[in-house]
């Protein structure tokens, strides 16, 4: 069995069209701003550029390791229960990806609290699992998953580093500003996280206008 | 085991700290039917019944991990229970109002990934609720649930026919919507602290 998916893996890497695969999540079909996809921890710990790359990274981890799963389960899962086989392998990953990151910063940890344990119910991840991983190989599975996550992490990172700079002042706690900046609080609440994400959606919705006409 | 009386909970958890307000928990639904008003009162409806079942048997299976020292399994038996009630909710709305199903269309099974059920029952571990206080806990933060998707929708009705640029409308429009909820909520902050 392994040996055979070994060769599919290496099969498919070769595929001509793959690299489109891994394009699409980065820009055209980013997962955030175009699809608005995973908007619970998007908003939630994007209140710092640390807090976000750190989330966007671990959402990746397991986004990948999902995908790889269920694309090598993909002919032996039951159409039935796929959902809920999807959903206990995603659950396994964050549960490994929730010890890991305890193991490694105790105070990350903290300041992600639930969220990380939230990433089970990431509809990115699922959607991905459902609407890619289990219709492809193994090898695209993992561009796709490697190009959708990467555009989740810069999705992340534009926000979380737009609230930190307005917020608090600094980007990744390097203050940027002289002391006489006023930081606008606003953007650390959650009010904030609402009015950066329209904004940035709403970038991207002119941009595309403009490329359309 | 936490003391804080039961009302305070519930005020807490369905205003002060509101989950889609002040959590972000649950806005793919939040964005998603909150356009009517009657879809989202039943939207509202559906995930504070899946709220209420699931708080319960999360409280139980927390007791039972205690007791076979598992607590890694947390994670995945919450979200099996979740999905199962789901399942369940789904199979109930076919059978009594096959029109509210087609109007939740794809919203309905996506109940099981709102962010919001599954970060109720881990919260309510987190803080180590009782049975009583997680069951008022639920009915909170349902209540709040509800509260902010019929504000939103209410607003979104009054839009409709506003005259706004191509750009702005949908997402960004409810997104703008949301933040300015947000801050007005963050009027009741302070509420029911002793």
């Amino acid at each position: 069995m392994s040996k055979n998916t070994s060769k599919g893996f290496f099969e498919s890497l070769a595929d001509g069209p793959s690299t489109d695969e891994f394009i699409k999540g980065l820009w055209k079909d980013n997962p955030v701003f175009v699809q608005v996809l995973g908007m619970c921890p998007v908003l939630a710990v994007s209140n710092t550029a640390e807090n976000a790359l750190a989330m966007g990274l671990a959402t990746t981890f397991v986004l990948l390791m999902s995908n790889i799963l269920v694309s090598l389960l993909r002919n032996f899962i039951p159409k039935q229960v796929r959902i809920a086989s999807y959903i206990l392998i995603i659950a396994t990953f964050v549960t490994i990806t929730d010890y890991a990151i305890q193991a490694i910063s105790v105070e990350l940890h903290k300041s992600l609290g639930a969220f990380i344990s939230l990433i089970v119910v990431n509809c990115l991840i699922l959607s991905r699992a459902e609407a890619f991983a289990s219709k492809n190989t193994i090898g695209k599975s993992i561009l796709d998953a490697l190009g959708m996550g990467i555009g989740f992490v810069f999705a992340l990172f534009c926000l979380g580093a737009v609230r930190e700079i307005l917020g608090s002042g600094s980007l990744f706690n390097f203050a940027l500003f002289p002391a006489g900046f006023q930081n606008w609080v606003v953007m650390i609440l959650p009010a904030g996280g609402f009015f950066t994400l329209a904004l940035w959606l709403l970038l991207f919705n002119v941009l595309k206008e403009k490329k359309a006409s | 085991m936490n003391q804080e009386p039961l009302w305070q909970i519930f005020i807490s958890a369905s205003l002060v700290n509101n989950f889609v307000l002040a959590y972000f928990l649950g806005i793919c639904p939040f964005l998603g039917v909150s356009g009517k008003m009657g879809t989202a009162t039943k939207m509202g409806a559906a995930v504070t019944f899946v709220m209420l079942i699931s708080s319960m048997c999360a409280y139980g299976i927390h007791a039972l991990l205690v007791i076979i020292n598992a607590p890694f399994l947390q994670l995945i038996s919450y979200i099996v229970v979740i999905a199962s009630t789901v399942q369940l909710v789904e199979m109930f709305v076919k059978k009594m109002s096959p029109t509210l199903f087609r109007a939740l269309g794809i919203f309905l099974p996506l109940i099981t990934t709102n962010c919001a059920i599954l970060g109720l029952a881990l919260f309510q571990t987190s803080k180590g609720y009782g049975f009583v206080q997680s069951i008022v806990y639920a009915f909170g933060a349902g209540a709040g649930f509800t509260l902010a998707l019929i504000l939103i929708a209410g607003l979104r009705e009054q839009l409709e026919f506003a005259e706004i640029p191509k750009a702005v409308k949908g997402a960004v429009l409810t997104l703008f919507i949301a933040g300015i909820l947000s801050l007005t909520f963050m009027g009741f902050s302070g509420l029911g602290r002793q």
